[in-house]
């Protein structure tokens, strides 16, 4: 079986977003970039599967060759088989539906019969990627799923539904299941693999390999005017013993802030 | 084409306060571009009682949808949408708005911006706020293509007053698949708060509590005298004070709450990237130094053991 994975490469989480002079989006140097934590669930699950399941994890990113530094690390090292890098000077500006498009055609061309991703991307945070590849290749898919799996034609996933609610269900592949934390714990790289990692294939792919031109991906939304988040009020520190800061406290949400 | 077009969700045929939410934002920013506001509602609820926070006509779907179905959803709001022909959708950033809206945009070709906190009109047409890189950064999003779906994150607006008027229903028969997915079990955890990513007060725990035993005897009770649900940071998690799904931060919620009480948690940047939004920040921590005073609107340099079992008292001989 030919699993896939979707894998995007972020900022890490502790990097401070600085925002570019004009507005037009982030700075992006001195920004340590790592596959986006969601996308290691994904990555994880799809090893695990094709180590119970047999078959080959191939990844797929739609986004600059770069990107192979972080899918080598995060991924070639970890028990992917391959990666299959879409880079074209038109993703830059496409959105979600662009990038699906894209993501969709690669996956398509592969002939995979399971697709996993993150549930969301760490730097857009769009959660809408995984979704509109289901539809685009005509696949249900499972949402922000926290257990799966699968005996090569059917499977079983448990997913979060939101206040708390889990569902288990179950359907036949192809499926796209995006991984919510709580999935697997990411193993990590040994020193051999990532040794290996280094010789295995990335295949740099144009959207004319995949009979897309930049038409097809076009974007419909367009962002902004970024900024930093607005300053909140400066705080303050309330004084005296426990009793009286938590008297003052009491005050305050009421008085002032108005929120008890 | 016309119109603000509002996903109006019910939990067995009681709207959910995001459905108010909603049309309330709908119906003032409706008043600045000159046009009407309609609603989409899947199943059995009594529509016209969405026109008591502005919508003129509900777009009503029958048919079973009393378990979530993906596929079913989108062909029911697919139908709404044909009918009513929107300038843009409003849906709540739920389940469903993560789940199954962007799934609608691909098959309809149109365009989405996730987890808006803000929308305004500009120069004619709407622009949504919305958060990226955790909270980092903001931008505006303009859709230029139909539909233009907006998913709300909850909370961002007030609840509008209810008016009198009644909507007119319209119903819009959907062809709706045979699910592909079968629901085998649901689990509900026994527990009588609000969800965190829709929950107006927070009280959360982090690794400072020690032990799930503190976790449950200090952390749950002062949020359940206070109506709050816990939250931890993903320290507590990891140390299994809380479940997964307390986690709060960047790999985990994103909350939004009027009230976020943080006991003994530092304000690392992924904790501070899931609550920075919060109206009111409470910092509960020992350290005068702690990165969270810096966000917090009121700071108590204490031991939160000492602290919380007095707020507690506190908020219990509350009237
Ligand atoms: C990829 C990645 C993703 C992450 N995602 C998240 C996330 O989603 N959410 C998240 O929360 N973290 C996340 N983190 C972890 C984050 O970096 C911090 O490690 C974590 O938030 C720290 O949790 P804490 O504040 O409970 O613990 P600590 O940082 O250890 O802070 C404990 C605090 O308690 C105070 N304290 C100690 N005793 C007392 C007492 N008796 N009374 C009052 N105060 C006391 C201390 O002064 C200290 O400030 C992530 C990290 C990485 C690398
Ligand atoms: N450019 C991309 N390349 C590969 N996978 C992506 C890309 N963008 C999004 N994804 C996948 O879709 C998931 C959700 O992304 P998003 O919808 O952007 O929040 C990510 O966790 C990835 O698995």
């Amino acid at each position: 079986m030919k699993i896939g994975v979707c894998v995007k490469v972020a900022p890490d989480t502790d990097t401070r977003i600085k925002i570019s002079g004009d507005g037009a989006g982030i700075e992006e140097s001195g920004i340590k970039w790592i596959v986006s934590p969601y996308d290691s669930f994904g990555i994880e699950e799809a090893v695990q599967t094709q180590e119970a399941q047999g078959g080959e994890v191939i990844l797929f990113s739609a986004g600059p060759k770069d990107w192979q530094t972080q899918l080598r690390a995060g991924g070639l090292a970890v028990g992917a088989e391959r990666a299959v890098i879409v880079d074209d000077p038109a993703l830059a500006g496409t959105d979600p539906l662009g990038i699906a498009r894209v993501l969709a055609a690669g996956i398509a061309s592969e002939g995979c019969e399971l697709v996993f991703t993150g549930k969301q991307a760490i730097d857009d945070d769009n959660v809408q990627v995984p979704a509109m590849v289901a539809e685009l290749l005509g696949w249900p898919h499972v949402s922000f799923v926290t257990d799966f799996s699968t005996d090569g034609s059917t499977f079983t996933a448990t997913r979060n539904v939101g206040g708390g609610t889990q569902e288990v269900v179950t359907g036949s592949l192809p499926v796209v299941i995006t991984a919510e934390r709580g999935l697997n714990t990411p193993r990590y790289a040994k020193l051999p693999a990532i040794m290996k990692a280094k010789r295995k294939k990335v295949d740099v792919k144009s959207l004319g390999d995949l009979d897309l031109s930049a038409d097809d991906i076009t974007p419909a939304v367009q962002l902004t005017n970024f900024s930093l988040p607005p300053e909140r009020p400066a705080g303050r520190k309330l004084e005296g013993d426990v009793d009286t800061m938590v008297q003052e406290l009491v005050r305050l949400l009421r008085e002032e802030a108005k929120v008890i | 084409m016309s119109g603000i077009l509002v996903i109006a969700e019910h939990e067995g045929g009681s709207f959910k306060k995001t459905a108010a939410e909603l049309l309330g934002k709908a119906t003032e920013l409706a008043a600045a571009l000159g046009t009407t506001v309609s609603a989409a509602v899947l199943g059995d609820a009594p529509a016209t009682e969405l026109g008591a926070f502005g919508a003129s006509k509900v777009y009503q779907v029958p048919g079973d949808f009393s378990s979530y179905d993906t596929d079913r959803v989108v062909a029911g709001l697919q139908a709404a949408l044909e009918a009513a022909s929107p300038d843009a959708v409003l849906a709540s950033a739920s389940f469903l708005g993560k789940d199954a809206m962007p799934r609608l945009v691909a098959r309809l070709g149109g365009g989405q911006a996730s987890e808006c906190t803000e929308l305004r009109v500009d120069g004619g047409t709407l622009v949504g706020r919305r958060p990226l890189y955790a909270g980092k950064a903001f931008a505006d999003a303009r859709i230029t293509r139909s539909p233009a779906v907006f998913t709300v994150r909850p909370n961002s607006f007030g609840q509008p007053e209810a008016g009198s008027g009644g909507a007119e229903v319209v119903e819009v028969s959907a062809e709706l698949p045979e699910p592909r997915i079968t629901l085998v079990e649901q689990k509900t955890p026994e527990r009588d708060d609000v969800d965190l990513s829709e929950a107006e007060r927070i009280v959360s725990g982090g690794r400072s509590l020690k032990s799930e035993d503190n976790f449950d005897s200090v952390v749950r009770p002062l949020a359940k005298s206070l109506g709050a649900t816990a939250g931890a940071s993903r320290a507590a998690v990891d140390a299994g004070y809380a479940p997964h799904g307390d986690q709060v931060g960047q790999t985990g919620k994103t909350v939004n709450p009027q009230l976020y009480i943080a006991l003994g948690i530092s304000g690392a940047i992924q904790h501070l990237a899931g609550m920075r939004t919060s109206k009111v920040i409470v910092a509960v921590n020992t350290d005068p130094d702690a990165p969270i005073f810096e966000h917090a609107t009121y700071g108590l340099v204490a031991d939160l053991f000492e602290v919380a079992p007095k707020l507690q008292a506190a908020f219990e001989s509350l009237d």
